[in-house]
């Protein structure tokens, strides 16, 4: 499964490429993300809680951040293993741009799979379900650095995007 | 004869009483006291290196009583092929070890690597759970011209190579095919696809393993189509329990279709426990372990070529083929692409040349073995469908370019190009009725009509052969089958005059309790319900190879006949005694013997009575006592034969096609049981219709089973069949076996599929489309892309 698509966001650069360098961005916006521990530089370990069509589970794996051009492009590994779920995979190239109006122009290309009881059960909504997640990811990320007031309307449902993480770090 | 139930009478089958009212008996509803649960741990991933497997957590988990994982079993052997099949060049096929478990790699999604054996189910599955395997993602094999074309990613490291074997058939006529090819004033080459099929029988896989310390006795309670044959594989490959200390018992199954022929390493697997805990072993299969670890079937990639004259008359066929085998191979799967389909390319017809090359390939997928019809609807849906495109672009009409090359009643026995002898046949006189029942004249009135509608109706004509009565020892010798394949039976009159059959053939579905006595009470003048068939369970029934390849009538059937020829023989003995006349005096009828040219008389009930109460017999001359044993092997395969036709409406908005008829003509020879056969046909056609219009097992380029579930993996229902038309009246009597039956399990599931794509390209084609082939399943997708692609 492949999926490409762009985001314009109205902050700075170099706001944007801070913002998806710090584990609590990640945290606050990886789709159903419970627990994000590591650093950069030695890689995340995560628990994710995720529905996939019949199959819940909870995946436990790995988030590496890896070909890093500063300021410019970097790419987001992420993978679980769901037990008898099965596991899921999924890696997305992220590049970062100016754009006229002073914000980012955020490209990014996310190619994904699944094995085990996820593959047998939900392959025909995988796709839907890969593009909710990105979409998901990249509406958190966006409206964090956008909209940085709201801190306190953190919604706990996994399904909606938890606004203003930014106002919540700085506060 | 008797009078009600013999020969040919539509008996009802007295099995459905027990089936249809809840009272059947099948395996997991056997549970022996202190039973405990089996769960397996099974690979999500298409090929793995097992680097580690922790099982420490899932031991300490409640009610676990013991966990294995495949170094438990490195020492035991391997589950072995059945067949050996030698390449072109003479080297004999890769034979890769099959263990129990997986050890040191995992080859495919649902490659079981450990096994939780616990108090209750639920505490086997939790503990599943807890099983830390460490396994290193590896690339997956799994499109077939890759894994041939790649030499670095295996299945099978050891062997060095993805391919099987390269396989010829018959080697010796390749250079004359290939000759008669490049001289034919007319060729035409399609390439296509036998899907891939989930067997899905309702029954899923169950095994209980069960051992007596104080006997040293083993039990295995399974869901096997073939109980000898799984007693043997375990006792002479896999864990060398003497035969004599294993009894396999197959109570009632719920359906096979092949997938339960093979043994599974499941089986071994809760034997094995069951010694080593001292306690009976349940394993019941999951649907979705159904799914990823039944052998699956067909899976066929096909270059044909049919090579004819202007005028349609056959020159040669020439067939390439990849055969997909899975990840290991099952105990069948290297006869199901070759001598189960490669012997078949002749078809029903006068062609001189048949070459026909397969190669056998491992890919990481589920094991690919025989499925309903193994190899023969593979064979046929290559040469029917090529047969009509050629009449297309000959001009001709399809049933008369069939006409024309059809073997004629007079030409057997009629050795083919393909290197059988068929026995008996009439393809003519099929295709006569067919032509009568499908009212072929009234056509173009109700394509009009469906055109009125909005649809798109094509009509599709088909014939087959095939070979049944899968046995002829001498035959798959030479062939390569490593075991022979007679069937036995003893009939047993007890001495109040009813009788036990006891046969090495399973009834699954087949009604062979219902048929098998309609042959001995025909013989014997009694009343059928005096009969009762035993099976399944190899303490109570002699040596037999089981049910599978329409093998059960033709074979143990007549291994029946000949034991009750042997209890005519001494009843006869006994009744010349009792009459004080000598024997060659005494004939038998209607169940009473009597003496020529006089009133004495006895009845059969007499006659068994007094084998067991025989207070003045001649010892030298007669033994008490009357049961006889025989082993039949027959001469030569059976070749059943059929024409059929179906149409189809095809909307064209949509692409979703709708089977109008289905007519199935078929030559099985005598008849038992009439309405039994329907049945056979009926479930047969189902199975082909969902083959070409429903079903298809896919795997990803990772590897993974997309349609592993019931969901994602469309069996045929009945909305999507028509009301089906079944005709077994046009029979010629199979030559070499004594009751002339042919075998008719597989027919419908062989001649149905081609039958249906042909109606569809041919509504296509009718509907000016240029649309020459569309692979199954015909999907309105598929179909609709055809049409708009």
């Amino acid at each position: 499964m492949n999926l490409a698509d762009a985001r314009d966001i109205a902050a700075p650069r170099t706001a944007v490429w801070a913002a998806i360098l710090d584990p609590e961005v990640l945290k606050a916006c990886i789709p159903g993300c419970k627990e994000l521990a590591g650093t950069v530089d030695e890689g995340f370990e995560a628990v994710v809680v995720q529905k996939v069509g019949p199959v819940k589970a909870t995946f436990k794996g790995q988030v590496d951040v890896s070909d890093i051009v500063e300021g410019q492009s970097l790419t987001l590994t992420g993978q679980g293993k769901g037990g008898p779920a099965g596991f899921a995979k999924g890696a997305a190239k992220v590049s970062f741009a100016d754009t006229a109006e002073g914000g980012t122009l955020l490209t990014y290309d996310v190619e994904a799979k699944v094995g085990g009881k996820l593959a047998q059960l939900g392959s025909r909504i995988i796709d839907g379900f890969t593009k909710k997640l990105a979409d998901q990811f990249f509406e958190r990320f966006q409206d964090g650095l956008e909209d940085p007031t709201d801190a306190d309307d953190v919604e706990e449902d996994e399904e909606k995007p938890k606004k203003g993480w930014i106002g919540r770090m700085l506060g | 004869m008797a009078a009600d139930g013999g020969m040919g009478h539509a008996t009802k089958r007295r099995e459905d009483v027990r089936f249809l009212t809840g009272r059947g008996k099948y395996t997991d509803d056997y549970t022996p006291a202190k039973t405990t649960y089996c769960a397996f741990a099974r690979s999500t991933v298409a090929n793995g290196k097992i680097n580690s497997i922790d099982t420490k957590d899932a031991a300490g988990m409640p009610g676990v009583v013991t966990v294995f994982t495949g170094e438990d079993f490195a020492e035991v052997g391997g589950n072995p092929a059945g067949w050996l099949i030698n390449s072109r060049d003479g080297e004999p096929m890769k034979e890769p070890k099959r263990p129990v478990l997986a050890h040191g790699k995992v080859r495919h999604v649902g490659d079981a690597y450990a096994a939780v054996i616990a108090e209750t189910l639920e505490q086997a599955m939790d503990a599943v759970e807890a099983i830390d395997a460490d396994i290193d993602e590896l690339d997956a094999v799994v499109n077939m011209v890759d894994a041939l074309a790649n030499s670095t990613t295996l299945v099978h490291d050891e062997i060095g190579t993805n391919q099987c074997f390269d396989w010829g058939w018959i080697e010796d006529n390749r250079a004359a095919t290939d000759e008669a090819i490049k001289n034919a004033p007319h060729v035409t080459t399609l390439e296509l696809v036998n899907n891939r099929l989930v067997p899905n029988a309702m029954e899923p896989r169950c095994s209980i393993g069960e051992y007596d310390p104080g006997t040293g006795d083993y039990k295995l309670t399974t869901t096997s189509q073939n109980p000898h044959l799984t007693r043997l594989l375990i006792s002479a490959f896999v864990m060398g329990i003497p035969e004599n200390k294993l009894t396999v018992h197959a109570p009632d199954v719920g359906g096979g279709f092949g997938s339960k022929i093979y043994h599974y390493g499941e089986e071994a697997l809760v034997l094995a426990a069951a010694k080593k805990l001292n306690r009976p072993v349940k394993w019941t299969s999951t649907r979705t372990e159904a799914f990823l670890s039944d052998a699956h079937g067909r899976d066929h990639v096909t270059k044909i070529e049919l090579a004819c004259e202007r005028d349609g008359t056959f020159i040669a066929f020439r067939t390439e083929t990849m055969a997909n085998v899975g990840a290991y191979l099952s105990n069948f799967s290297t006869a199901t692409p070759t001598f189960l389909h490669g012997t078949l390319m002749a078809g029903n017809y006068t062609v001189p040349n048949v070459y026909v090359n397969v190669k056998a390939v491992f890919t990481n997928t589920a094991p690919v073995d025989a499925y309903r019809g193994a190899g023969r609807p593979e064979a046929t849906f290559s040469l029917e469908r090529v047969i009509d495109k050629a009449a297309r672009e000959l001009g001709m009409d399809p049933i008369a370019l069939r006409r024309k090359n059809f073997i004629k009643p007079d030409q057997y026995p009629y050795a083919s190009a393909a290197g059988l002898e068929y026995d008996s046949g009439n393809y003519d006189a099929l295709m006569d009725g067919l032509e009568a029942a499908a009212d072929l004249a009234g056509f173009e009135a109700r394509r009009a009509e469906s055109a009125k509608n909005g649809k798109l109706r094509g009509l599709g004509i088909n014939s087959y052969i095939e070979a049944c009565g899968i046995a002829p020892s001498n035959l798959v010798g030479v062939l390569g089958s490593r075991v022979g394949l007679y069937d036995a039976a003893t009939v047993r009159v007890n001495a109040t005059g009813n009788i036990s059959v006891m046969v090495g053939a399973h009834s699954h579905g087949q009604g062979h309790e219902t048929a098998f006595p309609q042959v001995v009470a025909d013989m014997l003048g009694v009343d059928p319900m005096s009969i009762e068939i035993v099976h399944g369970d190899t303490s109570k029934i002699p040596f037999g190879m089981g049910t599978y390849g329409s093998r059960s009538l033709a074979v143990c059937g007549s291994a029946v006949f000949r034991a009750t020829e042997k209890i005519i023989k001494k009843a006869t003995l006994i009744a010349a005694h009792m009459m004080e006349d000598k024997p060659e005096n005494v004939d038998f009828e209607d169940g009473d013997f009597s003496v020529k040219g006089t009133n004495k008389k006895v009845s059969f009930g007499d006659v068994a009575l007094k084998a067991y109460i025989p207070h003045d017999f001649p010892l030298e001359d007669i033994e008490p006592g009357l049961e006889e044993t025989a082993f039949y092997d027959p001469a030569n395969f059976t070749y059943p034969s059929g024409a059929y036709a179906c149409e189809v409406e095809v909307d064209p908005d949509t692409g979703k096609v709708d089977i109008c008829s289905m007519i199935a003509m078929d030559d099985f020879g005598n008849v038992v049981n009439p309405m039994i056969v329907t049945g056979q046909v009926q479930g047969g056609l189902a199975q082909g219709i969902g083959q070409a219009l429903l079903e298809h097992g896919i795997y990803d380029e990772n590897g993974q089973l997309l349609s592993g579930s019931l969901m994602d993996y469309a069996m045929p229902r009945a909305d999507d069949l028509p009301n089906f038309v079944v005709d077994h009246s046009h029979a010629t009597r199979c030559t070499h076996n004594p009751i002339g039956v042919k075998g008719c399990g597989e027919a419908g599931a062989i001649g149905s599929p081609p039958t249906v794509v042909n109606a569809v390209v041919d509504a296509l084609q009718r509907g000016g489309h240029d649309v020459e082939h569309i692979d199954m399943p015909v999907s309105p997708a598929r179909v609709w892309e055809a049409m708009n692609g």
